[in-house]
């Protein structure tokens, strides 16, 4: 993530002095600091009161029950936090948010169930491998109907939009598969060049 | 098919939100005093997030008006021509996984200026609807919870969006070519 950073901000810095646009990225650094804290407190309210709703749902055991239904999958899956964790169940809801287009109720569970993994976590600084394929299924947009691609194309006299959910399903599908995948594999990658630091300490 | 899922849609929270209050009331959890304790802690994950947000949505910003993705996509034109993928598609490719809003805005215009019936606006679709906002998604996550070493997580999201990417080009070519 450091180098991500450092190269965005250098490239931008040297690409847009070349095409004498060195203002606009200037200018974009205000409405770019401006437009995060306008996401962050736009979320204030719907978090509020998802997160209100989830304690409910924690306190009354409903969440752990959701865990322990979907126990088989997530053995396999999440197979380094216990089965009871109640991340289980913030994941599933985070799921179910997202699969049908509820971005706005999907961030809350999300973030709960980080603070679940979290607390299973050795080291609070560095992802764990829980983490990283909670938040690579996630990055892979798995969602059952495209709601917001579908309005704009009903804007545009699309004549029949829904063709395209079938294929959209089919591609986020592939996605959502290939995140898995590929966690399971860097991490065992990482796995092996972290003993391999580790000898080295030792 | 579609309606039965636009009707789940718009009942899933409904119910989701009756049922927690309902098995609440019935275990007998103080509702409102847990939702409100609960609650408090919307504006705490809201203010944890916000330097994670600066640090990458000022990047993406800067980014975007450099002009880069513009010049990456100059670059990339002449390959993807090959196969057979609009030059349009481009910027949106490259947005897709930095910019939520930006990439919205592109696929507007691709389907405004491209109209209703062609394959650019079809692919456009398909890659809008078909992936997240990966950068924002590692910032809101790992942000509320302070991890600042993101690990194989990065790499994992840009590879998933690339085939999704990929997949979108091979499975618009299918079917509406």
């Amino acid at each position: 993530m450091n180098y991500i950073f450092f190269f965005l901000i250098v490239i931008s810095i040297i690409v847009g002095a070349v095409n004498g646009r060195l203002q606009e990225v200037v200018n974009s650094i205000m409405s770019g600091a401006e437009l995060s804290v306008k996401v962050a407190f736009s979320l204030i309210g719907i978090m509020a009161f998802w997160l209100g709703i989830m304690k409910v749902a924690e306190q009354s055991g409903l969440i752990k029950f959701i865990s322990k239904c979907l126990k088989p999958i997530t053995k396999v899956l999440f197979d380094e936090i216990p089965s009871d964790s109640p991340a289980i169940g913030n994941i599933a809801m985070n799921f179910t948010a997202n699969a049908f287009g509820l971005a706005n109720a999907a961030t809350p569970f999300g973030i709960k169930a980080m603070e679940d993994l979290q607390a299973e976590n050795k080291d609070k600084t560095t992802a764990s491998n829980s983490m990283c394929l909670f938040l690579g299924m996630n990055t892979a947009g798995f969602q059952l109907i495209p709601t917001t691609v579908l309005a704009v194309l009903v804007g545009i006299g699309y004549k029949n939009p829904t063709e395209i959910i079938a294929p959209t399903l089919l591609v986020t599908t592939i996605a959502f598969i290939s995140a898995i995948i590929l966690s399971k594999m860097f991490q065992r990658l990482y796995k092996i060049n972290k003993e391999v630091q580790d000898d080295k300490h030792s | 098919m579609t309606s039965i899922l636009n009707l789940v849609s718009l009942w899933i929270l409904p119910l989701i939100i009756i049922l927690v209050l309902t098995i609440g009331l019935v275990k007998k959890v103080p509702i409102y005093e847990e939702f409100t304790k609960g609650a408090k802690g919307g504006f705490d994950v809201a203010v944890r997030i916000i330097p994670y947000l600066v640090a990458i949505i000022v990047a993406i910003s800067m980014l975007r008006a450099s002009g880069a993705i513009e010049l990456l996509a100059q670059i990339l034109a002449p390959v993807l021509v090959k196969f057979n993928i609009p030059a349009d598609i481009l910027p949106l490719m490259i947005v897709r996984s930095l910019s939520g809003s930006g990439a919205l805005g592109i696929f507007s215009d691709i389907a405004n200026s491209a109209g209703p019936d062609a394959y650019s606006t079809k692919l456009a679709a398909i890659m809008l609807g078909s992936s997240e906002t990966t950068f924002y998604v590692l910032a809101v996550y790992f942000g509320a919870i302070g991890i600042t070493k993101f690990r194989h997580a990065v790499i994992i999201g840009i590879l998933a969006d690339l085939i999704g990417i990929i997949s979108a080009v091979l499975v618009c070519n299918l079917m509406f070519a």
